[in-house]
């Protein structure tokens, strides 16, 4: 019997961050972005902004909020676990601020083997 | 120091290094603050709110604009449905008059929007003297010359009666501009709106509000009031504002696939159409016969691999995946690497500088990062890897080394965008293996072969799934060559004759000129 392996955690800036916005505004939910300019970050709506496609991979939840991530990038990016933190500065593009003056991003950790069977025996790898 | 003075341009210091813009001497000025400009005008924004503007070369704040809201786009939208009749109904000779004379105006001004561009983005001013700013102006000049030979058509179904096909503006159009070409996506995009008769109300990026709203004081008396309309703020609210917004016939949109997706669901929700460009991993390839001579060839396929460089990396074609032939590869990238290793860099303002600042914190932050995961998943760096330690001035901008990570191509760094000065380059054994590796992205945008057979090249060009494949050659945006995306790249075409068609309706009118009932009735 394994420990679970999350393929989406967030730091406790990031879990406060989360908290803040929901109580400021309602329920948020995440998509992880990719491509051009502000490629790489997650983009936060508010619940139900964003239309989820039948095809999108729901990674998990943090703080009680959904992320998401379109299936395609899924299969590129599934070797690794997204780490949701807080950075610094108003957020670029179109993602809800992780308030005042600062922006929510994603950093990785590749999977070791371990945590790479844990989750491919879960039918999830 | 006379002989220094006359040979130094004006604005620039004696070491020959442009003066940043608002400092004495320099060629642009820089007011404390901009409003939107709207209806030709102005216009504070409604709720009296101003944002930072930083430039990337220092970090620092120069000057501030509107941090617009909702209501700043109404106002927007009120100006341009204002002018929409009287500019679409305008004669061709009108419409391709204004165009060029915004060239001109462009053209007249080509220096100080450089440097605006320049500190405004980060990117060296030698990019923007010599590509921004002249593809900007071209790209008004292809337009209005496009417009006055776009020709409707007229079908003779049978000898009574003739289906004639006309195209109509769409009216008011929103547009959203990416950070990355402030002023050269602008052109983009405003240039076949503006010619195909409609107005528009244009976002620009929020880390670059500023270098348009110079390039709209340089066009401000040429564009009618209303036709041309700017609204600066984050994007968050004032982009959804305007892409959510019932009053636009029509979308554009450049930036990220999450966004691109959004923007498309606002299109859907109104039923209006959409252009979204939305990024890529382009794969440039280099067979091995690039080294049979040493020649003007090679130095250009050299050339051709170190463009990952141009505009440090914040391209959406920028060709961060290299594809090196193993036979050649140790040979090659020993050439590549000496030309990495002797890029400049430093402040963008001088036109000796090579590679200058990323556009911010941000981006660089995620750039740090994609190079730790590269070295997590076993990619090995061979050269660069870390932020450039600037002093003086620059000791608070964004620098980032030119990098070059080996590794392959299931790993993130060659499936992702870093939108850095991050090279991935692997190695591939033939066509078939070259062909594959190329194809195994989301993305399909750009993708570069570099060969001296002719035919291999061809069929490469065809079989890459991306909407341009340069050949021989990379980084090359003229007017007048189809630009847009495969898969997940994204949806529709810029910077052609068709995007006339993409900003006008089709209007059909079928006329008989029969006499004779059907008779059904």
């Amino acid at each position: 019997m394994s420990a679970p392996v999350e393929r989406i955690v967030a730091t406790p800036s990031a879990r406060e961050a989360i908290a803040e916005v929901t109580a400021d505004g309602g329920p948020i939910m995440f998509f992880q972005s990719g491509g051009c300019c502000d490629g790489s970050l997650p983009i936060c709506f508010r619940d139900g902004e964003f239309t989820i496609g039948n095809h999108d991979v729901r990674l998990g939840t943090v703080g009680g909020s959904a992320f998401y991530m379109d299936h395609r990038q899924f299969e590129a990016w599934k070797h690794t676990q997204l780490i949701l933190d807080v950075g610094a500065g108003e957020p670029e593009g179109f993602s809800l601020a992780a308030g005042p003056d600062r922006h929510f991003i994603t950093r990785s950790r590749v999977f070791s083997e371990g945590e790479m069977a844990v989750l491919e025996s879960a039918g999830d790898g | 120091m006379a002989v220094v003075e006359e040979v130094v341009e004006s604005g620039m210091t004696p070491e020959g290094v442009f003066i940043a813009p608002g400092q004495a001497g320099s060629l642009v000025e820089v007011q404390p603050r901009y409003g939107n400009f709207i209806g030709g005008r102005w216009v504070p924004p409604t709720k009296g709110q101003y944002m930072q503007n930083l430039s990337p070369v220092t970090g620092h704040a120069f000057t501030e604009v509107a941090r617009s809201s909702a209501e700043d786009v109404e106002l927007a939208l009120d100006a341009a449905h204002a002018a929409k009749d009287a500019w679409g109904e305008s004669s061709l000779t009108e419409r391709a008059t204004v165009l060029n004379a915004v060239a001109d105006a462009i053209e007249a001004n080509l220096t100080m929007l450089a440097v605006a561009e320049s500190w405004e983005n980060g990117k060296p001013v030698r990019e923007t003297l010599a590509a921004d700013i002249p593809l900007a102006v071209d790209h008004f000049r292809y337009f209005a010359g496009a417009t006055r030979s776009l020709q409707g058509s007229s079908t003779e179904i049978d000898k009574d009666t003739v289906a004639y096909h006309f195209h109509e503006p769409l009216g008011v159009v929103g547009q959203i501009i990416p950070f990355n070409f402030p002023l050269l996506m602008a052109a983009w995009k405003i240039a076949p709106a503006l010619a195909a008769g409609n107005c528009t109300v244009v976002k620009p990026a929020s880390p670059t509000p500023w270098s348009i709203l110079k390039l709209a004081e340089v066009i401000a008396d040429i564009v009618p009031p209303g036709v041309l309309n700017i609204v600066t703020g984050p994007g968050g609210e004032i982009g959804k504002a305007l892409a959510s917004s019932p009053r636009i016939a029509k979308i554009g949109f450049t930036g990220e696939t999450t966004t691109g997706r959004l923007i498309m669901q606002y299109a859907a929700e109104n039923l209006i159409p959409s252009t979204v460009e939305l990024g890529g991993k382009s794969p440039n390839i280099f067979f091995a016969d690039v080294m049979d001579h040493d020649d003007r060839y090679l130095d250009k396929a050299i050339e051709g691999l170190v463009l990952y460089a141009f505009n440090k990396g914040e391209v959406c074609t920028c060709p961060s995946r290299a594809l090196v032939q193993e036979s050649v590869y140790d040979r090659f990238m020993e050439r590549c690497l000496d030309r990495i290793g002797r890029i400049t860099q430093g402040n963008p303002l001088d036109p000796t500088v090579m590679i200058g600042a990323q556009n911010s914190a941000q981006q660089l932050e995620k750039i740090t990062g994609y190079v730790d995961i590269g070295l997590q998943e076993g990619a090995r760096v061979l050269i660069g890897g870390e932020r450039t330690p600037l002093g003086g001035d620059l000791v608070d901008g964004y620098y980032f080394e030119p990098t070059v990570m080996k590794g392959t191509n299931d790993m993130r760094i060659f499936q992702e965008e870093i939108f850095g000065p991050v090279l991935a380059v692997t190695t591939f054994k033939d066509e078939a293996d070259a062909l594959r590796i190329a194809n195994d992205t989301l993305y399909g945008l750009g993708a570069g072969v570099w060969t001296r057979d002719g035919n291999r090249a061809y069929r490469m060009g065809r079989a890459i799934k991306a909407g341009r494949v340069w050949t021989n050659c990379y980084h090359l945006y003229p007017a007048g060559a189809a630009f847009g995306g495969y898969k997940i790249s994204g949806v529709g075409r810029e910077n052609h004759l068709m995007m006339l068609e993409h900003y006008s309706q089709t209007k059909n009118l079928l006329v008989s000129y029969s006499d004779e009932p059907l008779g059904f009735f």
